[in-house]
Order: C-alpha cells, then structure tokens, then sequence
C-alpha cells in the first residue's frame, strides 16, 4: 500500500535559518489492511512522514510510492482520505454538507452525495446531527464528522494525524473504539499518527517508533493481539506486553543524549 | 428591549447645545434687525436668534419644519420635494454602490488569484482613493457627457470609483482567510483551483463583505451628493446644497444634510439585514 525506502526531508529554512533535517533514511512497508500507528516525541517527523506519504510535502531523497503510484500521482487518483489534528470544517456547511464536500468536488451526482453523507454520519454515530452546524457539535462529534467526511469518498487509504489528540480521555477512549470497529468493518488501511503508547498499542497491528533529531524510524513492532478488542483488552499481560516493548523502544531511541 | 434613555439624553443634551449656540452665531443680525424695529426685550432678541430667515446656524425645529414641508406637503415630482432630491440621489448612490461592487469583487479576485497583480495594481488603487473626488468629478462628468452618458450614469461612476476601495480591501483579506488546514484539505481531495475558489475562499469572504459594503454605501453616498456639486445638477440632495448655499438657503441646507444621513442610515440599515439573513442561512456564526 504504502512503500517507502531511504525516504529523507530536508527543510531549507528559510533565508537566513539552517537547513532542518525533518526526516532522514526512512524505510517503511505498510501492507493492505494493516493498521499502522507512527509514534514518537514531538519532533520526530511522524507528521511530516504523514504529510510525504499525503504529498502535501515533497521529500528531498529517496523513493515513496502509494498504492503503487507515486504519492503526487496517488493524492490526483484520491487515493487517501486525510484527518487532521483539528477537525477543519467549513464553518458555514452543515455536518453534513461538510461530509459532501469532497463528493461535490469528486462530481458525483446530488442524490448519491446525500446518501453517502447520511450513511457515513450514521457510521460515525452521528445520526440525527445531520442539519446541525459545526459550533453546535462537541469536538468530539466534529473530529467525527471529520472522520466521516474523509471516508466519504471510500479511498483505500485513511491518514490521521493525531485526530484525537486534543479531546478529553473518556471522548478518545470511545472513538478509539469506534474507529477500530470502522477498519474492521471496511478494508481500510489506516496510517495513524499520535504520541500515546496505549492508544497505538490498542489500535494498531503494527507500531512503527520514530525518533528525534533527526526523524528516523528506530523499531517496528508488530502486534499480534487479537482483532477483536475492548477497551478492557488493555488490562490484559498481552496489551501491556507491547506497551512495554514500545516504550522501551522509545525509551532506547530518546535517551535525552 | 434597547434601553432608550442614553440614547435620549444624548440627544436632548445635543439640541440644548444647537440652541444654545444658535444665540451668538445669529444674534448680531438679529440684533441690527430688531433695532432697525425698535426698542427689543433679551427675549425678544434670544427668540429672534430661533427664528431668522436665513440664520447661520439655523434652530433644530426650523430644519424640522423644512424637512416636514419637504417631504410631506409637496408632491413628490415636485422640484421642492425633498423625497423626489432623495431619490434622485439614492438612486445613483445605489447604481454607483453596484458599479463599485462589481468592479471590486473583480479586482479582490484579480489580486488573490494572480500573485502578480498584487504587486502591480495594489499601488494604483490606493493611488486612486487620494485623488480628491472634488478634483475629478468634474472631469468624469464633462468627459462621458462628450460620450453622449449623462442622467445617473456620471454620478453613478463617481460613487464606484470611491465605494469600491472598501470592497476590493475587505474582499482581498476574506479570499485569503480560508487557514492552512482548511487549503491543505482541498489539497488532499486535489481539488482544480476553481473549486478551492467556489467552496472555500468565495464562502469564506462572504462575512468580510458586508462590513466593506457598510463602509462603501456611504461612500457611495458621499460620492452621488459631491457628484451633484459642481455639475450644475438640478436635481438631488447636493443640488439641494448648491442652490441653498446660493441663495443663502441654510435651512435648506441643514435639511438636505439630514435627509442624506437618513438615507446613509437607511442603506446601512438595509445591508445589515442582508447580512443577518445571509449569516442566519449560514448557521448564524461567523
């Protein structure tokens, strides 16, 4: 799905700063239907890796190919839907005319955008929010229509750059859920960005641990919990068996020099 | 409720002070006329001051009573219908305010679409808002009367050439208010830049328009009534100024003056529907 080899970013800084080295000699294989999580310190990269992989920035070295095709070429096929850190809606659309949005630019026709919309929103839990205007939403129920509007459009690829990083602990327990259940229902593969070891070890099937200074990977570790897990799954040995192999990865790649 | 009493003080203090200041500005006039009568009384002089003819500055209720008259007892074809002027004026400042609508959405959409243009016409347009509009009205006039325009037109132009430096301003700020994240959106969906314009800029700069129109309407208005100033015009509020000025008309005056302030309020009144309803539609947020 997503293939990456000696991937490296350099921003250059502007006129007078220092080149920044972002990300450097990246190798990541990300298989159809995998659940990846990029974890890290702030400053790792795993944003910018997200953003590469997105083509929303260019990398300076290296190979990157998206479903095969190059990630400018898959961002024209609209081979990803893409989640923010902060839900971006357009203020002015309803939940769901803001679900519409990208069906609208995709061209399909108006009675197919409806349905799409309504289907979506009821699959993030949002039925009966339809009519409603962002700042009459939570921002957990805009973090969901943005979640809904990103699906929308059924691309095989969904990125999330810590979309529940600024919602409340009970808020993110119950979207973690309802994000789980989503990529079992579909055969989406999710590219998940966060800084929370329970959240990727609850979500993911294969953890990738990022470093500082400059990004790099330093551990992919896979998951070989069962698919099928609760928020209760997290009192388990196995759960805590992995939060511990990731923090300790962390912990070796961050060691404060 | 609106509580009205501020609201009333203020204007009972402010027509105290019109009264007041009535006193010395008229009173030496009315002084050489009362003692052309006779012997006069403080009374007679101080009530004299409130009555003059052609005062300098002239009472509250001598313009009310001219803005009765004006408005309700002459037909309204009349040339000495206040209503027919109004409208005269009105209907250009209307024509100019589209005129400059139009003319400044374009150059906002020139500006925000063509980096170049920025650069290249910016200068020009603020160049264009410190030309005295006195200087050029004439000039706009006489030229596009050589044309064959003539009636509202003129005018028209006149009051988009000042009402559209409002609306270019604002508009070029709301096409670039959309944040990174909404624009970086767009660019995921690989959206044409016509759609980044449609669905996002175009409906975000919707709420910066209207506080420009505000703005331009009274410009607009500014622009018709100084049109009619040097034009010769014979009909509307500043060929209400003119001849009032001329004959020593004061009352005249001051009465053509509130009328154009009703019609500001009125058009600015008139946007701020607009844009409850047009901000209402929208969720009534932004």
């Amino acid at each position: 799905m997503v293939s990456a080899s000696g991937l490296g970013v350099v921003f250059d800084g502007g006129r007078r700063g220092t080149p920044v080295t972002a990300l450097s000699g990246v190798e990541l294989t990300i298989r159809r239907g995998d659940f990846v999580s990029l974890i890290g310190p702030s400053g790792c990269g795993k944003t910018t890796l997200l953003r590469v992989i997105a083509d929303l920035e260019r990398a300076t070295s290296g190979s990157l190919t998206v479903n095969g095709l190059s990630a400018e070429a898959a961002r024209l096929a609209r081979a990803y839907g893409y989640v923010f850190q902060a839900p971006a809606l357009y203020p002015w659309r309803t939940a769901e005319r803001n679900v519409m949005l990208p069906l609208e630019i995709l061209g399909l026709p108006k009675p197919a955008r409806r349905e799409r919309a309504l289907r979506y929103l009821d699959l993030v839990g949002l039925k009966g929010f339809e009519r409603k205007f962002p700042w009459q939403l939570s921002g957990g129920m805009q973090q969901r229509v943005s979640i809904a509007r990103a699906m929308s459009f059924e691309p095989s690829l969904l990125l999330m750059d810590e979309p529940f990083g600024a919602l409340d602990e009970i808020t993110r327990d119950g979207l973690n859920l309802h994000l789980l259940r989503l990529w079992a229902a579909t055969d989406i593969t999710v590219v998940f960005v966060t800084h929370s070891i329970p959240e990727a070890v609850f979500l993911s099937n294969r953890i990738v641990v990022m470093s500082p200074r400059p990004g790099r990977i330093t551990q992919v570790i896979d998951s070989d919990l069962p698919r099928d897990r609760d928020l209760e799954s997290r009192e388990t040995p196995e759960f805590q068996r992995i939060a511990r192999q990731v923090r300790e990865a962390l912990r070796a790649a961050h060691s404060y020099d | 409720m609106v509580n009205l009493r501020p609201v009333l003080t203020v204007l009972a203090v402010l027509i105290a002070l019109w009264y007041a200041a009535a006193v010395p500005l008229n009173g030496p006039r009315t002084a050489e006329q009362l003692a052309r009568a006779g012997s006069y009384t403080a009374g007679d002089w101080v009530l004299g001051t409130w009555s003059m003819t052609r005062p300098v500055l002239p009472a509250p209720h001598q313009i009310a009573v001219e803005l009765y008259s004006g408005l309700l007892l002459q037909p309204v074809t009349s040339r000495r219908s206040l209503v027919f002027h109004a409208a005269v004026t009105a209907s250009a400042t209307l024509v100019g305010l589209g005129l400059g609508l139009v003319l400044g959405v374009a150059l906002a959409i020139g500006i925000v679409a063509v980096p170049v243009l920025d650069r290249s016409l910016m200068p020009w347009i603020i160049a264009s808002q410190t030309v005295p509009v006195l200087a050029i009205a004439p000039m706009i006039v006489v030229v596009l009367g050589n044309l064959g325009v003539t009636g509202v037109l003129p005018k028209a132009v006149i009051s988009g050439y000042l009402s559209f430096f409002p609306v270019v301003v604002g508009m070029v700020k709301g096409l670039r208010s959309p944040d990174p994240l909404q624009l970086d959106l767009m660019r995921t969906y690989s959206a044409a830049p016509r759609a980044v314009f449609a669905k996002l800029r175009w409906p975000a700069a919707t709420g910066f328009l209207f506080p420009s129109l505000k703005v331009a309407i009274t410009l607009a208005l500014t622009g018709a009534v100084v049109a009619e100033l040097p034009t010769g015009a014979q009909a509307g509020l500043g060929a209400r100024l003119l001849a009032g000025s001329y004959y020593g008309q004061t009352v005249q005056i001051w009465a053509a003056l509130v009328m154009a302030a009703v019609l500001a309020i009125l058009g600015i009144g008139a946007i701020d529907l607009m844009e409850r309803v047009v901000i209402g539609r929208r969720g009534g947020r932004r």
